[in-house]
C-alpha cells in the first residue's frame, strides 16, 4: 500500500478552517462583534469600562448556568427548574449566614440544596424514565414554593459574622473583572476540556447521539444522565451563592426567568434541543449575546420589557438556523 | 470442552413467546450460520447471547462452566463481541470515537486521564485498513456510506480478542465487493480460531463461509446441520416451513 496508516488517520473531510466556519458559536460571535462596533458608534456609554464591567458580570451568572444546561441538552433532556434551585439555593444560603454560621457552612448549605433538587430530577428521569420535560417542571415548581416557604416571603440582608468575606465573593473583582466573570471564564475552559477529552464529556455525547447505542456498548447510561442533571442543578448553587453575595440580598423570587435565558444561552451557542450537539463556548457566546443585546437595548432607551421577546425571538431563531443547517448536510 | 453453548433458552416478551427451548453449540474456529424468517426470534437469542436480556428460562455454557450475562459489559468481558443488527452507532461521533465507544484509549496526566485521540485515530485506522475498507477515523458516522458505518461496526469487534464474535445481519445494506470483504473477515477470524455466529438472509453468504446452519422458525430450532450435508432448497423450505424439521 502505498498510503501509511498515519496518513489515514490524519485524513478528514473537511480542514479546521471549513469547520469553524460552519459552527453556530462562530456565526453567534460574528453578530456579537457586529453588534458591538454598531452599539460602540450608537451610544458613548457602551464602550466604557464600567458598562463592560456590568455586561459581563450580568451575564455570567447566566452563563454558568448555561455549562451545567449544555451538558443536559446535548444529552437529549432539558432542564427547566435552574431558575427556581438559584432561588432555593440563595434563600438557603441567606439564611444559613443569617443564623451565624460560618461562609464555608452556607456555601456548602447551598450547594447541597442545590444537589438534592439535582438528585430527584435525576434520579426519575434516569431510573424511573420519566421525561425530562415534566420532571424539571415539577422541580420548577417545588423549588420555588420551597423557597418561599422557608424565607416566609421576607427578604434576607443580614448574613452574619462573614458577611463581608460572603460580599467580596459575589461582590469583589480581580484585575478589574467581576468574580463571576472570572469564575466563567475558568468553567468554560474546564468545561471545553471536560467535553473533548474526558470519557464522561465523550459519553455526554454519545447519549444525545444513539442512547440505546451507548448502553449496548457498556456506557452507565443511568449513572450519566444523573451525573447530568446534579452537575445542571449544582451549576444553578455557584450562581446562587455569588449571586446573593453581589446583591446583598436573598429574596425568594431571584432567578425567575432564568431557565429562558439559560436555555437560550445553551441553544444559540449551538446546542440541539434533539440531544447530540453543543458546547462550552457556545454556551458563553449564547449568554453573551443575550445580555449585551439586552444593554443595547436599555443604552438606545428601548423600553426594557421588550427583552423576553428578544431573547425568545433569538431561541427560535437559533433552532430555525440549526434546522436548515441540518437539512443541508443530511 | 465445548466452547461456547445454550441449552434449552426461552424468552418471552409479555405475552410473547420470543424463544422456545432454543439449543445452539459453537466450537472454536467454527462458523455457524442462524438463518429464519423475519420474526423467528435471531436478534432475540444474540440479544441474549451478548448480555442485552435475560433468557426467562435456560443456561449459557462457556468454556464448561455456566454463566449468567447481566449486561453487555458482562458478555464482552467473558469474550463475546457483537455487531448489532442496527450497527449501534453514534451519528455524532467520529468513526474512531464509535469504534472505542465504551472503552477510551486513555492516558493519566497526573490525577486526571484523558482520551487519547491520537491512539484511537491510529489503532482505528490500523483496523479499517484490516478490513480493506475506506474509512477514515476522523470522520463522522452522519456522512457515512452503508459499507463504512458497517466497517465502523466490525471494527469495534476488533478491540478485544474476542473467543466469540456475534454478527447480526451484517452484509445487509452493503454493496457487493463489500459483502465480499466481510465474508473475508470472517474467514479471517475463523481461521484466528473465533467462533462466529452469523445471522443473515442472504443464502449464497451463509454457504460461502459457514461450517454449520442453525435454522429457527417461530421462535424455534428446526434443524442444525453441517453445510456439506444440506442445500440451500432445503435451507430454504426449512426457513417457510414448507420442510417441517431436519
Ligand atoms: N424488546 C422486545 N419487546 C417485545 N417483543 C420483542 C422484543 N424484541 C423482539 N420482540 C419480538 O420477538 C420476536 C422475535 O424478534 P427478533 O427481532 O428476534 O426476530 P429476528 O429473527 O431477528 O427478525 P429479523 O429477521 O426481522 O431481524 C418478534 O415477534 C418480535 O416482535
Ligand atoms: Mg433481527
Amino acid at each position: 500500500m502505498s498510503v501509511s496508516l498515519e496518513e489515514i488517520a490524519q485524513r478528514r473531510e473537511h480542514g479546521p478552517l471549513r469547520h469553524m466556519v460552519r459552527s453556530q458559536p462562530f456565526w453567534v460571535t460574528v453578530a456579537l462583534v457586529l453588534i458591538c462596533v454598531v452599539m460602540s458608534q450608537v451610544s458613548e456609554v457602551f464602550f466604557t469600562e464600567d458598562n463592560f464591567f456590568n455586561v459581563t458580570r450580568n451575564f455570567a451568572f447566566i452563563g454558568i448556568i448555561a455549562m451545567g444546561m449544555t451538558a443536559v441538552i446535548i444529552t437529549g433532556g432539558i432542564d427547566l427548574s435552574v431558575g427556581s434551585i438559584v432561588g432555593l439555593s440563595g434563600i438557603v444560603v441567606g439564611m444559613v449566614l443569617h443564623a451565624g454560621h460560618s461562609l464555608g457552612a452556607g456555601i456548602a448549605a447551598g450547594l447541597l440544596t442545590a444537589l438534592a433538587c439535582g438528585l430527584v430530577n435525576g434520579i426519575l428521569i434516569a431510573y424511573v424514565r420519566l421525561s425530562s420535560f415534566i420532571v424539571t417542571l415539577g422541580m420548577f415548581g417545588i423549588a420555588r414554593s420551597l423557597a418561599q416557604v422557608l424565607s416566609e416571603n421576607h427578604m434576607i440582608y443580614e448574613f452574619g459574622p462573614d458577611e463581608k468575606l460572603f460580599f467580596a465573593l459575589g461582590g469583589g473583582t480581580i484585575y478589574g473583572f467581576a468574580n463571576p466573570f472570572i469564575l466563567l471564564v475558568a468553567l468554560i475552559v474546564v468545561f471545553m476540556i471536560v467535553f473533548r477529552y474526558t470519557t464522561w464529556g465523550r459519553w455526554v455525547f454519545a447519549l444525545g447521539g444513539n442512547e440505546n447505542a451507548a448502553r449496548l456498548t457498556g456506557v452507565p447510561v443511568n449513572r450519566m444522565k444523573l451525573s447530568v442533571y446534579m452537575l445542571s442543578a449544582l451549576m444553578a448553587g455557584i450562581s446562587a451563592v455569588l449571586l446573593v453575595g453581589w446583591q446583598g440580598a436573598a429574596i425568594n423570587a431571584m432567578g425567575t426567568g432564568y431557565e429562558l435565558r439559560v436555555i437560550a444561552s445553551s441553544v444559540i451557542g449551538g446546542a440541539d434541543l434533539m440531544g447530540g450537539a453543543g458546547g462550552a463556548y457556545g454556551a458563553f457566546i449564547g449568554a453573551a449575546l443575550i445580555e449585551v443585546i439586552r444593554n443595547s437595548l436599555l443604552l438606545a432607551g428601548v423600553d426594557a420589557n421588550w427583552e423576553g421577546t428578544f431573547v425568545g425571538l433569538f431561541i427560535v431563531f437559533a433552532v430555525l438556523l440549526s434546522k436548515f443547517r441540518g437539512m443541508r448536510s443530511g | 470442552m465445548r466452547l461456547f453453548e445454550l441449552r434449552g433458552i426461552s424468552k418471552n416478551f409479555g405475552a410473547i413467546q420470543a424463544l422456545t427451548e432454543v439449543d445452539l453449540k459453537i466450537d472454536a474456529g467454527e462458523v455457524l450460520g442462524l438463518m429464519g424468517d423475519n420474526g423467528a426470534g435471531k436478534s432475540t437469542l444474540i440479544k441474549i447471547m451478548a448480555g442485552n436480556f435475560l433468557p426467562s428460562g435456560g443456561e449459557i455454557w462457556l468454556k464448561g462452566a455456566k454463566v449468567e450475562f447481566h449486561n453487555p459489559v458482562d458478555a464482552r468481558r467473558k469474550g463475546i463481541e457483537v455487531v448489532y443488527q442496527d450497527l449501534a452507532l453514534c451519528d455524532n461521533l467520529t468513526a474512531a470515537e464509535n469504534v472505542f465507544l465504551g472503552r477510551e484509549a486513555k492516558r493519566r496526566i497526573g490525577p486526571f486521564s484523558f482520551i487519547d485521540y491520537a491512539t484511537m485515530f491510529r489503532e482505528a485506522a490500523r483496523h479499517f485498513a484490516e478490513l480493506k475498507s475506506e474509512t477514515r477515523p476522523r470522520d463522522l458516522v452522519k456522512q457515512m456510506s452503508g459499507g463504512q458505518r458497517q466497517a465502523v461496526a466490525i471494527a469495534r469487534t476488533r478491540l478485544s480478542n474476542p473467543d466469540i464474535v456475534l454478527m447480526d445481519e451484517p452484509t445487509a445494506a452493503i454493496s457487493v465487493r463489500q459483502v465480499a470483504e466481510v465474508l473475508d473477515l470472517i474467514r479471517r477470524l475463523r481461521d484466528q480460531n473465533v467462533a462466529v455466529i452469523l445471522i443473515s438472509h442472504r443464502m449464497p453468504d451463509v454457504f460461502a463461509v459457514c461450517d454449520h446452519v442453525s435454522v429457527m422458525r417461530r421462535g424455534k430450532v428446526v434443524a442444525d446441520k453441517p453445510i456439506r450435508q444440506t442445500s440451500p432448497e432445503e435451507v430454504t423450505g426449512l426457513i417457510t416451513g414448507a420442510i417441517e424439521f431436519a
